[in-house]
């Protein structure tokens, strides 16, 4: 399974996103491989990917996609993480 | 492990900030007094808010202004800024924001050490309260410190 994070820089924000999606799917007892990058490169980096993890804010710039996109409000609540990518992937 | 360096010079307590922009400034100018960024790093932080919006609000309270790895950025470095009046980013959840966070990284691909190093300080809730909070450098640098 793939995860990609994004933000605008593909660093710092996404890089939150990233570390703290594989604390909780290690949690979780999920196998996942978890990425980075910037709303530039979604369309290569994102195309085979299952979910997105992102803002409110690239929701659009995303466009069309076959992944799950799921916004996060608080990149440091690993429960809403868990709650999120639960219902996504379970 | 490894927080990008956080000198008292880039450790600013109460600034004065009309708007966010004035906010990322402030968080700007703190990264080039430690020698971490050239003063433009201010302009190239705004930029990535102007283009993408207030998604650096990535928790209530708290910005991670930041741009690219780029020619401004000297070396790795982090910026604290809290505020005497919170402002607001236009974030629809997390606003309004009392702590900024500078961050400069000169290579993105050695990054996520030290970003995993800032979300094991953050992911204690009490953090940016208690970084609002602070009444001297010394304990910012004790709580960025203390999570480690």
């Amino acid at each position: 399974m793939k995860i990609v994070a994004i933000c605008g820089a593909g660093i710092g924000s996404s890089g939150i996103l990233k570390v703290n999606a594989e604390r909780v799917l290690l949690r979780l007892g999920l196998e996942a491989d978890v990425t980075a990058t910037d709303i530039g490169s979604v369309q290569r980096d994102a195309a085979d990917a299952q979910v997105i993890l992102t803002s409110a804010e690239f929701v659009e710039a995303i466009g069309k996609t076959y992944a799950d996109v799921i916004v996060i409000e608080n990149y440091f609540d690993q429960q809403e993480l868990a709650e999120k990518l639960e219902k996504s992937l379970g | 492990m490894t927080l990008p360096p956080l000198p008292e010079s880039a450790i600013v307590l109460r600034g004065e900030a009309a708007t966010w922009r004035d906010a990322v400034r402030l968080a700007g100018a703190a990264l080039a007094t430690s020698g971490a960024a050239r003063p433009g790093y201010s302009d190239e932080m705004i930029r990535m808010i102007d283009e993408h919006g207030p998604y650096v609000v990535i928790a209530p309270g708290l910005a991670l202004a930041h741009a690219r790895p780029g020619p401004d950025v000297l070396t790795d470095g982090l910026a604290v800024v809290t505020l005497r009046e919170p402002v607001s980013f236009g974030h629809p959840h997390n606003d309004p924001v009392s702590v900024v966070l500078g961050l400069a990284i000169s290579s993105r691909e050695r990054h996520l050490e030290s970003i995993a190093d800032l979300a094991n300080v953050f992911n204690d809730q009490a953090a940016i309260p208690a970084i609002a909070a602070a009444e001297d450098a010394a304990t910012v640098i004790a709580i960025l410190k203390r999570n480690q």
